[in-house]
């Protein structure tokens, strides 16, 4: 046992500290859940019960809906391949400037920090002026895998800094005496030992494209928007349906949520080295 | 053999250029245009060419206007709020459980939810709580006698029901956080605390929150940077309003640009925002160096 001199023993008042904690991280997404499955005199009743006989009748009008079908694509295309991009540039990018000395490093390195800390909102106008008039991507699934892909890069790129240090130099020097060149040794060598790096980086960066929202906005159409976009337009009609409405939350929140509990750890790596280190 | 060494000279570059391509034209150019779009007067519809120069107008403008400095404001006092809530109840937080408790790694896992489901669900999720009708937040006032809270509709409410719903999603991180820097303490400084005959409460205070401040000091600055980030929360449940009462810069640039469609003007505000950006992200960089000159020296 680590720290037995410093942690001290569990009383029954920090469990019951925990579990309250717990149940209000909880507590309103259950809430979401639960109105997802409920009938519409339920959700207006004037009481709100979790004992109600559940309906799967909001998530069968939301998805029989080929739009929303067609929008909850756009999400998963755009997600995938920006974050397959990010992670396989960013991955790169981080090598370069872990394990080489080279002009302009220091710039690489800081414009990384810096860029990281770009809020989003910033970029709406001149990326919404650019790409339409400019790049001809407007209204396209590929300008917004492109904007996604830069936005996530430094961040990627920063998480995972910290994972190709722990390498251990040796290790590529001996792949390289057995002939290896410097792309072999990346490849072959470093990538598979940071695994679980790439693990963290791969999850924040899909959470983020996945969830994005006023970039999106701006820049798709009605063909090409994601389901954050469909969902907040969905809001403010007269007319708010919510039981269609959770369960379209509960539908953006299912990629996140199962990602939380299969790598928790990896999350959480990532969020302390994202903190702590860097 | 000189063919090698040219390779390696080069292979950092050949290691970069993807990376670097996509942040010049998705991140670098664009914020380049933005300063130039902030010098003109540009409308929707037309090419980028027929914009007229303008000078500093945009910005003469902005500063003149009672809407950006209310703006201002309410983001001011939205960040502030938010983080300083966040550090204190989540170091308070984790200085009460920093024990051996059971099941831990399920209860970090649970309390991490909130911060990964997508800002526009989590304002989904507080619209419906925030219901003066049927939200469950209102019933249960209701169940206790007590009258009903106009959450969202009242401009004196609306800010802190925002704040709350920051608080609720991101207080986890700083307590995940100052938890773990809490265990990783050496055991030998709270020992001979302990051995001097230190209270428990004076251990806390003297040894182990200054041992932690670092920690917590770069991560209260990450939060402060988010802070500024926020958008799509404020967006579904308030859109800025009541009158401007939760409009916090984010939503100032895009109301400005796409719907009132100034966008010179949305561009030197972004322009403005990035500056504020910048120099927190320089006082991180600051808090950083510091605390690993101070852990060198250890």
């Amino acid at each position: 046992m680590s720290g037995t001199a410093t942690t001290r023993r569990a009383t029954p008042f920090s469990y019951a500290v925990i579990v309250a904690l717990a149940l209000l991280s909880l507590g309103p997404i259950l809430v979401m859940i639960a109105t997802s499955l409920k009938t519409k005199p339920d959700i207006f009743s004037g009481s709100f019960s979790l004992i109600f006989m559940p309906t799967l009748e909001n998530y069968r009008a939301v998805l029989g809906d080929s739009q929303n079908a067609r929008y909850l694509t756009n999400s998963l295309i755009v997600a995938t391949i920006s974050t397959g991009l990010t992670l396989v540039f960013g991955c790169m990018a981080a090598y370069a400037i872990v394990r080489f000395r080279f002009f302009g490093r220091d710039v690489v390195s800081g414009g990384t920090l810096l860029m990281r800390m770009v809020p989003p909102a910033v970029l709406t106008v001149p990326v919404f002026m650019i790409w339409t008039y400019e790049f001809g991507l407007s209204n396209s699934l590929s300008g917004v895998i492109l904007v996604y892909t830069a936005i996530n890069l430094p961040f990627v790129i920063w998480i995972l800094q910290s994972f190709i240090a722990q390498v251990p130099p040796a290790l590529e020097e001996a792949a390289r005496i057995d002939g290896a060149n410097d792309f072999q040794v990346f490849f072959l060598v470093v990538l598979p030992m940071i695994r679980p790096g790439l693990a963290a980086a791969a999850i924040f960066t899909f959470r983020i494209a996945w969830n994005e929202f006023i970039l999106a906005l701006v820049l798709t159409n009605r063909f090409t928007r994601t389901m954050p976009v469909k969902v907040s337009l969905f809001i403010n009609e007269h007319n708010i349906e919510w039981g269609q409405i959770m369960a379209i939350g509960t539908l953006i929140a299912i990629p996140p949520l199962v990602f939380t509990f299969l790598a928790s750890r990896q999350i959480i790596t990532g969020m302390t080295a994202g903190a702590v280190k860097g | 053999m000189p063919s090698r060494q040219g390779l390696n000279r080069a292979t950092p570059y050949f290691f970069l250029a993807p990376a670097a391509a996509v942040a010049l034209v998705g991140l670098v150019y664009p914020m380049l245009r933005s300063v130039w779009l902030s010098f003109h007067e540009w409308s929707i519809g037309t090419p980028p060419e027929s914009a007229r120069f303008v000078g500093l107008e945009n910005y003469r403008w902005l500063v003149a206007d009672d809407a950006f400095w209310v703006s201002v404001g309410v983001t001011l006092a939205f960040a502030l709020a938010v983080v300083v809530l966040e550090v204190v109840l989540g170091v308070a937080l984790a200085l009460v459980l920093d024990r051996d408790l059971r099941g831990t790694s399920l209860f970090r896992t649970i309390f991490i939810l909130p911060m990964m489901i997508a800002p526009i669900v989590v304002g989904l999720i507080w619209r419906f709580l925030y219901n003066e009708q049927f939200g469950p937040l209102s019933q249960a006032l209701k169940a206790l006698g007590l009258p009903g809270v106009p959450w969202l509709s009242s401009p004196d409410m609306a800010l802190l029901s925002v704040i709350i719903a920051d608080v609720w999603q991101w207080t986890p991180f700083i307590f995940i956080l100052a938890l773990a820097a809490l265990q990783g303490l050496p055991a030998s400084a709270i020992e001979a605390a302990r051995i001097d005959g230190a209270t428990r409460w004076q251990t806390t205070w003297y040894i182990k929150l200054p041992l932690i401040a670092p920690v917590i000091a770069v991560a209260a600055l990450l939060r402060l940077i988010d802070a500024f980030k926020v958008l799509e929360v404020i967006y579904i449940l308030t859109e800025g309003g009541p009158g401007l009462s939760t409009e916090i810069l984010s939503l100032h640039i895009y109301k400005t640009a796409f719907v009132s469609q100034q966008l010179g003007r949305a561009s030197a505000l972004s322009n403005l925002l990035l500056l504020i950006v910048l120099v927190l992200t320089l006082l991180l960089v600051l808090a950083r160096s510091l605390r690993e000159s101070r852990a060198g020296k250890e």
